[in-house]
């Protein structure tokens, strides 16, 4: 059993282990295995999909719209202190939820099996400024089906970070650490600027007319999103107005740095791999499994960090089955983990701060030129 | 529910803007699925038995009920083991009840798997999804002087709704002919009800017809429970053998523009094949084309072959930036050999193949 060949090996450790394990077996016979034991995984959670995981996402929206709402009405009489302390916490993890459990998910897909148009991939939108439309066709298509490919997933950096050594060092990337602090409480001004691919327009990938197109669909949504948290509210705040618009601005400063530290860790922890664009010419299904699970960092923690963090702790599971229900990764997360064990395969996990810390070795080490 | 007045629509709209991006229904929905107007539901307030195998429930509509006219039929959203399953019965209430609630009367289909929910599963407070009132199969205005109505089975629920809003209007009434086929009188549903108001109605004639001792429904039968159906202004519905029949006598006798008929009963279209080595031939509705697909074809490739405007993605399953709507037919997902055959159900065209004739709205 072994680890494919090609796959760029971030630290020695992982190198390490993947001549320890490499034996002579042929690695069509070893993907094709992979790719069917993970496919039968993939089948038992669609056969067992039903009420009880239906009760579950009307759960998560029910406990979202009422924490959101209940931290509009406190922030609404926010001159009290403790108002403000409680709507500031509610609205935030509200947003939270709002945005990964539900809206990352939903958009992936992973509810559409419900056939219920209010929970459906086409029709959700969600509170952050780039509409769902623009983001679901930079993650979904070209983050889940490009995973850690340099020079075509570009998550890999997110265009301006350089995140592994066949990226070409600029002497920009020396202040990338400077971006990744700026980015983190703007990050949804971030994933709306990295939505519209105004690097693509360059490359000429992208016409101006659709960049225009996209723009305005931005502006429009981006507008409502802007009016809603910093002038609507705090106006029927009246006296409470500046403490509510400090709490809605405090909401979404949470939200963005949480949801950056999720996603970063996703795949940026010092063990993943990124891949070459020969690593992926005819990739089988077991290929694609594995570059996946390659390509991904899980975090551990209890069930309620992985329900804030969109179940985004089992990054490893979610890129091996985007589209499975996110309650469901949990109870397959041993399964895959065993599966890594027995072919030889690194499973990246860690606790928050271990990936966090491991993240910005990643963004520190690569500042500089490699070797 | 009524609709609301004009001010509150207006707040609601103002409220959109707090409650962006999704619309205040949604966080009244949560409250009461039956506040929320942007999808429909209706709640069932009385469940009884019509015949051994037929039901009739008693739905209060909630605030984004649209209202029909009688003869048409409700699609109705039934959540099963977390799926929303959508099926089709004809309301076989009056609009514009006092109580404002609708009646459906839904015959279990034996091998059904929403009928039998629906007909023994359902208590009252069950909430269901419904759709906008459908079909065409409705009175005219003004009324014919003269009607006959023909149906079989369940074929009497829509013809129910239009006799019940008859009943309601003030006189003159047309003068109707129901000629009713069951198969025996104890499972003819609404028999007992038709009875009496014949009875009692002098507008009304009540035929039965039963199937057991008599065979079925021949136009010599027709001809003698009303002779005078040439000159009457006919409404039949039933399964597809007898609209077959009365159609071509209707058609011998020069009369196809007095006939109207509802085929509610769409399945039998459908070639009940579900067998994976077979493809279809597959209508792109929108671009007009229509071509032959292979049952490993992904329906994505078909389309963009044949020249018609698809979404596509990733094209292998990952990205859902495909999904394109099913108008009917039945698809197969190459990935899990699930066949789908819901209309209007968004279908992720880059990993499903024909399964038999299809329909995309592409």
């Amino acid at each position: 059993m072994t680890v494919p060949p090609r796959a760029t090996t971030e630290t020695a450790t992982t190198e390490t282990a993947t001549t320890e394990t490499a034996t002579t077996e042929t690695e069509s016979g070893f993907d094709k295995e992979l790719g069917e034991e993970l496919d039968r995984i993939r089948s038992e959670v669609i056969a067992a999909r039903g009420d009880d995981d239906a009760r579950y996402i009307r759960t998560v929206i029910a406990a979202q719209r009422g924490l959101e709402a209940g931290g509009r009405v406190a922030l609404a009489v926010s001159l009290f202190p403790p108002a403000w302390a409680a709507g500031t916490v509610m609205l935030s993890v509200a947003k939270i939820l709002e945005n990964m459990e539900l809206g990352h998910n939903i958009l992936h897909g992973q509810w559409d099996w419900m056939g219920d148009p209010a929970i459906h991939s086409t029709t959700w939108e969600w509170d952050f400024l780039t509409p769902a439309d623009a983001w679901k066709h930079t993650h979904n298509h070209l983050h889940h089906t490009w995973t850690n490919v340099v020079d075509r997933d570009r998550d890999l950096g997110y265009v301006v970070f350089r995140m592994s050594a066949d990226q070409r060092w600029r002497p920009r990337h020396l202040a990338q650490p400077l971006y990744n602090f700026a980015l983190a409480p703007l990050f949804e001004w971030g994933i709306a600027l990295y939505d519209l691919e105004p690097d693509a327009v360059a490359s000429g990938r992208k016409t101006w007319r659709s960049l225009a197109a996209d723009l305005t669909g931005f502006l429009t949504k981006a507008g409502r999103q802007l009016a809603k948290d910093y002038v609507l509210f705090p106006l029927l705040a009246g006296p409470s107005a500046l403490p509510c618009l400090i709490g809605n601005l405090t909401a979404n400063t949470v939200r963005n740095i949480w949801s950056h530290t999720i996603i970063f860790c996703g795949h940026f922890p010092g063990d993943v791999q990124t891949f070459t664009e020969e690593h992926i010419e005819d990739e089988t299904r077991g290929q694609w499994y594995l570059r996946q699970i390659q390509g991904s960092a899980n975090i551990e923690g209890g069930p309620l960090f992985h329900i804030l963090s969109g179940n985004l702790g089992h990054q490893i599971e979610h890129h091996a089955f985007p589209d499975l229900p996110s309650n469901r990764y949990a109870e397959i997360a041993p399964r895959v983990r065993k599966l890594c064990e027995k072919y030889g395969i690194p499973y990246v996990t860690g606790p928050l701060w271990r990936q966090y810390g491991s993240t910005w070795g990643r963004i520190l080490r690569f500042a500089v030129p490699s070797r | 529910m009524p609709e609301l007045p004009a001010l509150a629509s207006r707040l609601l709209n103002v409220a959109s803007w707090l409650t962006s991006p999704h619309s205040p229904d949604d966080y009244l929905g949560l409250i009461d699925p039956l506040l929320g107007a942007r999808f429909p539901a209706g709640r069932v307030t009385a469940v009884s038995p019509e015949t051994p195998d037929a039901v009739t429930l008693t739905l209060r509509p909630g605030r984004g009920w649209s209202g029909h006219r009688p003869g048409q039929y409700l699609p109705i959203g039934v959540a099963m083991d977390g799926v929303w399953q959508w099926r089709t019965y004809s309301l076989t209430s009056a609009p514009g009840r006092a109580d404002g609630l609708l009646t459906i009367t839904v015959k279990v289909t034996p091998d059904g798997r929403v009928s039998p929910r629906l007909a023994r599963r359902t208590p009252p407070g069950t909430v269901l999804r419904l759709g906008p009132a459908q079909g065409e199969f409705v009175l005219p205005d003004p009324l014919p002087p003269r009607i006959l109505l023909v149906t079989a089975g369940s074929g009497i629920t829509p013809v129910m709704g239009m006799l019940r809003t008859l009943m309601r209007r003030r006189s003159p009434r047309p003068d109707v002919m129901l000629v009713h086929s069951a198969p025996s009188a104890r499972g003819s549903i609404f028999s007992s009800e038709l009875r009496s108001a014949s009875g009692r109605l002098t507008w009304l004639d009540y035929r039965e017809h039963h199937t057991r001792p008599h065979g079925r429904l021949s136009p010599a039968d027709l001809g003698r429970l009303c002779p005078d159906w040439r000159e009457r202004e006919t409404w039949a519905c039933g399964p597809a053998d007898l609209l077959d029949a009365v159609e071509s006598q209707w058609h011998r006798a020069g009369l196809d523009e007095r006939l109207h008929v509802e085929r509610f009963q769409l399945a039998p279209v459908l070639p009940p094949r579900r067998d994976a080595a077979s493809g279809g031939r597959v209508l792109f509705t929108r671009t007009g084309t229509e071509v032959t697909a292979g049952a490993a074809t992904p329906l994505l490739a078909v389309g963009e072959s044949a020249g018609a405007v698809m979404p596509y993605g990733c094209r292998r399953g990952i990205c859902f930036g495909c999904l394109t709507p099913l108008t009917y037919g039945l698809v197969r997902d190459l990935r899990t050999g699930e066949v789908h055959d819901r209309a209007g159900q968004m279908i992720q065209t880059c990993v499903s193949a024909a399964a038999g004739p299809l329909a995309l709205d592409a």
